[in-house]
């Protein structure tokens, strides 16, 4: 099947608004004969479903949580990006677009971008209308913080929860239609495959978690947003529930699988402390805005650190190397996530780690601290202030920002962030990569979609700061609920979807032969087990750099390691009951599939672009030496992945990216 | 360090549930307190037996899922935290620890340490929201000016997570600082003051029928809460309910 | 207001409510019992007025009958619903980490001032009654005593030491339920709101100073008579 994006034509800066005014819709009195199946809550699958229910159709909404409030939107911490100008320093529609494009080391879909800079004003709008209770400043006007990779302020945000406050924002439009009676909820709730009926979505085979009960729903149409696959890694800053299976479920039905090796690996997480780790913990980006990034200069001063015997604040400030501002003076700490997550990995395998793993680097905000207390001081005519007091003014203002962050350091490390400074680590955080959609949100199976981090479609290779929570609301508030139409205008006649056909009933059966396996398989060893070992796989070969001969070996590693899970899992309790190791088995078994095909696709990504680095494509000389090196000449498509049984003999389908309103340009942040 | 754990187990909602001890070796000072749990876990799944069901998802703290009663405290001996923030330098090596579902009528034992809240859900389905439709087509959000003061403090109270330490922990399984978060962050805001005495009675109404105690100001709840949302925002439900009433 | 008085926030109200009544009650009859301190003839003067002034004995006697019996009738049915709403007991369960025992505790404060108080009905009020609606005898004087009757009979309630250390035992009751009560009863009526710190301040001074008084007029007369 050819890949066809459906981008409608015209200049870009009309497209969105003329394919809207020429689309079909279904008119209100339609609308309430139609059902559309949500799966995930999420920003994406929450505002989805309550624009959606608005409009006037039935939805039926499934979590796996015990609420919508829980999907891990909420854990975003930064902000969200858009293009509103409100400060005045060169903002605009285009300029969100051309970063978004740039940032994603141009491997997105031109006309998908500039549709989400342009919807990303209203999303402010919509939410402030929600009472979503943004930062403001003295005069009641909206405030804005800057994030990595850009040169203007544009980024909105609520404390360090911004994820959260969107997140409920979202869930409260959904619960004015629940109680409205447009929503049905279906909490702790899985889909395990979706239900195609004459090559249309028409439905979903979920597991009630509480009872173990297998259930069909059907609908006109699904979609799915389920977020990203990240816990492939098995320790990520993602939940520990965050998973791949729905996506993964309808990859195998036919909906092509885009850009699985575009990750991104986020360069201010709280380093690994042991083996014991169950997940990483993200430290907002926006904390590089005050925090200086280094480690020792000299190498015999990094192993004293390691060793314990040496502590951060002995080292002289001629002995620091502040690498990322050495290397990259333009946006020094704020180079986009990618380029500062290498670095540090440099720095690190160059053996100047700074704890006992050697694997973290300063985060450091003693320089803050001091730049902000003389201002304070200077503000408050403070004459020759000591050293205590422009301490202390500082940290007011340093807490003032960053507060909840830095006590949930503490909390974690155990060490004062204010005294001695923070230690990060890069950790697997937003997968850029996922189903492929067209300009429409439709995966390649008719009425089956796909929105938000589930989906491939806007980051291209890379995902500036505060870019998801606007894509995934941009996403569900304002893109799909106007695309879908367009297709469910022809399902006005269709009627009610029986789920008494063959098609559900084998669908069912499918799912249910698989969970009868694994409650009844005899194995040795636990679902985590294999978890982490295709973790470290993944990590190992599949991480930050990767090379040829890694990729071939993980192919093969993660081979074995499903073929051993299906012969030695062992998952204790029954069926029919809350089961959380059952539910992991089934999630864990889809990890076993993508990871080999992300491995794959990043195989066969033969440049570095974004977040994904070919260690035999970097640049050998000249003033971008060691940096990544894009070769568009090849490769500048979306590689679309069709099933055909094992993942490694998947078959890659090119959508080719045309660049008509940006120029490809090396991205360079010097 | 070695621990001793007792621990609440149940099959499920109609089944008799009943303390069982446990226990743990090597436990790192470093490990969460959920870690720790899923140290007994890979235990008793290698030894055959069933897992200890517990909700948890994000473990950093914001998703509200996780929601242990840890030696007669919500969320544990610490403050400001969540379960999964509790981290084991808490405890000493020899320790006994007691672990409970959250316990409340409304919050019936689903397994083992598994809560259903979905009584939270119905209060916020009540009048949890602003009636205002999701078509985008709303007005500039600068066109309306809100004094730092008043989103600051709306924001405080937003950030209540819903994990419902709250009611555990109070002797009257009241669930006012939930509901009276979520009043208040709206009855602060100018767009939500518009449907603000309809929201109060609806929110307080739906909360009484869930079986939820009466508050008698112990302070608990606020002293538990792992997002510090503080007994103002009671006192303030209290004002809007007075004045809905009055109306 | 249909219905606000059936809901949880509303009985809390109607409990705040009948507080404050109380409370200013104690402050009045604080005031006439330290008058037995200073001038006995004063106190008779006023203990007069108000035993016989019909608009406090027809009008705002029953309704301090009403509110005392509100506030504990009350009390109890709070009691018994949140009792319901708590399900299973826990097994460990470390009230003290985060709250005081006063505030836990305000049934069992109130169940030893509603003791006291019965104990005071059959003291001071029964025999009033008995004197003036049974008997008729609405002249305020008695058989040897000169003047009013009052401060004798007063003087004699506070000559048995057991009786006197039930009586400030009483009072350490009701400080304790004080303690807690005083802030409670602004919280519920929503008034805390930015003036947390005085209100607990004045909380303090009220709930140590007003059972002390009464306390006082008990140890004087003890040690005076």
């Amino acid at each position: 099947m050819a890949l066809d994006s459906k981008v409608p034509k015209g200049p870009i800066k009309d497209k969105w608004t003329d394919y809207k005014n020429h689309i079909d819709l279904v008119n209100p009195a339609n609308k309430r004969h139609i059902d559309i199946i949500v799966v995930g809550t999420g920003l994406a699958g929450g505002s989805a479903a309550a624009t959606l229910a608005e409009l006037g159709y039935n939805v039926k909404a499934f979590a796996y949580q015990d609420s919508p409030r829980r999907a891990h939107s909420i854990a975003a911490q930064g902000g969200i990006n858009a293009a509103k100008n409100y400060q005045g320093d060169g903002d605009s529609t285009y300029r969100l677009f051309y970063d978004t494009v740039k940032g994603g080391d141009y491997r997105s879909r031109e006309a998908n971008v500039y549709r989400l800079a342009e919807v990303s004003a209203n999303i402010i709008d919509q939410c402030v209308a929600q009472g979503v209770p943004f930062a403001r400043d003295y005069g009641g006007l909206l405030d804005n913080r800057s994030f990595g990779g850009v040169l203007v302020s544009r980024t909105f945000y609520a404390k360090g929860q911004t994820g959260q406050q969107l997140l409920l924002g979202a869930y409260s439009a959904m619960n004015r239609q629940i109680a409205r009676g447009k929503i049905e909820m279906f909490n702790r709730h899985e889909m395990l495959d979706v239900v195609k009926v004459d090559g249309k979505a028409r439905g979903i085979i979920a597991r009630n978690l509480i009872t173990g009960e297998i259930e069909r729903h059907s609908a006109h149409a699904v979609v799915i947003a389920t977020g990203g696959y990240g816990n492939v890694y098995f320790l990520s800053t993602n939940a520990m529930g965050s998973n791949a299976t729905a996506a993964w479920k309808i990859h195998k039905k036919g909906a092509y699988f885009a850009n699985p090796c575009y990750t991104q690996i986020h360069p201010t997480c709280i380093p690994r402390s042991g083996d014991y780790q169950s997940k990483l913990t993200l430290m907002s980006e926006s904390l590089r805005n005050d925090g200086r990034i280094w480690v020792p200069a000299k190498i015999e001063d990094a192993k004293a650190i390691q060793q314990g015997k040496l502590k951060p604040t002995e080292i002289a400030e001629a002995d620091r190397d502040y690498y990322l501002e050495r290397r990259y003076p333009a946006f020094g700490n704020l180079v986009p996530r990618d380029v500062a997550s290498r670095a540090a990995k440099e720095r690190c395998d160059a053996g100047f780690g700074v704890n006992a793993t050697g694997e973290a680097v300063y985060l450091d905000f003693a320089a803050a601290i001091e730049r902000y207390g003389k201002e304070q001081a200077k503000i408050h005519n403070i004459e020759n202030a000591s050293a205590q007091k422009i301490y202390d003014l500082g940290q007011a203002i340093v807490e003032a920002k960053y507060g909840n962050l830095f006590q949930m350091y503490e909390k974690i490390v155990d060490e004062n962030p204010y005294k001695t400074p923070m230690m990060i680590y890069p950790a697997t955080h937003y997968t850029m990569g996922g189903v492929w959609v067209d300009y429409n949100l439709m995966t390649t199976v008719e009425g089956l979609y796909c929105i938000g981090e589930a989906n491939f479609s806007d980051h291209g290779a890379n995902r500036l700061g505060a870019s998801a929570l606007m894509q995934g609301l941009a996403d569900g508030y304002f893109v799909l609920p106007y695309t879908i139409g367009d297709y469910l205008s022809g399902d006005i006649r269709t009627g009610k979807i029986s789920t008494e056909t063959k098609e559900f009933e084998e669908a069912e059966k499918e799912v249910k032969d698989r969970i009868d396996f694994f409650v009844n398989n005899k194995g040795t060893k636990s679902v985590d087990y294999f978890h982490k070992k295709l973790g470290k796989v993944m990590w190992d070969k599949v991480g930050m750099a990767r090379n040829a001969k890694g990729l071939t070996e993980a192919m093969a590693e993660i081979k074995a390691i499903r073929e051993e899970f299906w012969k030695e899992v062992k998952v204790p309790g029954s069926k029919d009951e809350m089961n959380p190791e059952l539910e992991k088995a089934g999630r864990v078994a889809d990890f076993l599939e993508l990871g080999e095909l992300f491995a794959k696709d990043a195989l066969t990504r033969e440049e570095s672009c974004g977040g994904h680095f070919r260690e035999e494509s970097a640049e050998l000389d000249g003033p971008q030496k060691g940096e990544a090196k894009r070769n568009d000449e090849d490769f500048a498509f979306v590689s679309a992945w069709e099933y055909k049984g094992e993942p490694a003999d998947a078959v890659l389908h090119k959508e080719e990216l045309e660049f008509k309103d940006i120029e490809l340009k090396q991205r360079s942040y010097k | 360090m070695d621990l001793t754990l007792k621990i609440w187990r149940q099959k499920d909602s109609n089944a008799k549930g009943q303390m069982v001890d446990y226990k743990v070796t090597e436990i790192s000072e470093h490990m969460s307190f959920l870690e720790m749990m899923d140290v007994l876990n890979e235990q008793l799944v290698n030894s055959g037996e069933e897992p200890v069901a517990f909700d948890h998802d994000c473990r950093e703290g914001i998703c509200g899922m996780c929601s242990l009663y840890i030696n007669g405290e919500a969320h544990g001996p610490d403050r400001g935290v969540t379960t999964c923030q509790l981290h084991m330098r808490m405890f000493k090596d020899g320790d006994t620890i007691t672990i409970e579902p959250w316990r409340a009528a409304a919050f019936p034992v689903i397994k083992d340490l598994v809560v259903d809240r979905m009584s939270f859900e119905r209060i916020q389905h009540a009048g949890g929201y602003i009636s205002v439709n999701t078509s985008g087509n709303t007005q500039d959000a600068n066109s309306l000016p809100i004094s730092k003061h008043a989103a600051d403090e709306a924001m405080d109270a937003a950030t209540c997570i819903g994990c419902g330490a709250c009611v555990a922990t109070c002797k009257n399984s009241s669930a006012m600082l939930f509901v009276g978060a979520k009043v208040s962050q709206y009855a602060l805001l100018p767009q939500g003051q518009v449907e603000a005495a309809d929201r109060v009675k609806n929110m307080v109404a739906q909360m009484d029928l869930e079986g939820f105690g009466n508050c008698t100001n112990t302070g608990a709840c606020e002293v538990e809460c792992p997002k510090g949302i503080s007994l103002d925002n009671i006192a303030r439900m209290n004002r809007e309910l007075m004045k809905a009433a009055l109306k | 207001m249909n219905g606000f008085f059936k809901s949880s926030i509303g009985r809390k109200v109607a409990m705040a409510l009948s507080a404050f009544f109380l409370m200013f009650f104690l402050l009045q009859h604080l005031a006439i019992n330290l008058l037995s301190v200073f001038s006995p003839e004063l106190f008779n003067e006023v203990s007069h007025f108000m035993g016989t002034n019909p608009l406090v004995q027809f009008a705002l006697q029953p309704v301090l009958i009403f509110g005392v019996v509100f506030h504990f009738i009350m009390g109890f049915i709070l009691e018994l619903k949140n009792k319901k709403a708590n399900g299973v007991a826990y097994a460990k369960n470390n009230g003290a980490a985060n709250s005081s025992w006063v505030s836990r505790n305000m049934i069992w404060s109130g169940v030893a001032i509603l003791a006291f108080i019965i104990l005071h009905f059959i003291d001071f009020w029964f025999p009033e009654i008995n004197t003036k609606f049974i008997k008729g005898d609405w002249s305020g004087t008695m058989a040897g005593v000169e003047g009013y009757r009052y401060y004798e009979e007063l003087i004699h309630k506070f000559v048995n030491p057991i009786r006197v250390g039930a009586y400030v035992l009483a009072f350490v009751f009701l400080g304790l339920h004080l303690a807690h009560g005083f802030t409670s009863a602004f919280q519920s009526m929503g008034g805390t709101a930015g003036r947390k710190k005085t209100l607990q301040t004045l909380g303090k001074a009220y709930s140590i100073l007003v059972p002390l008084g009464f306390v006082f007029v008990a140890l004087y007369h003890f040690f005076n008579h």
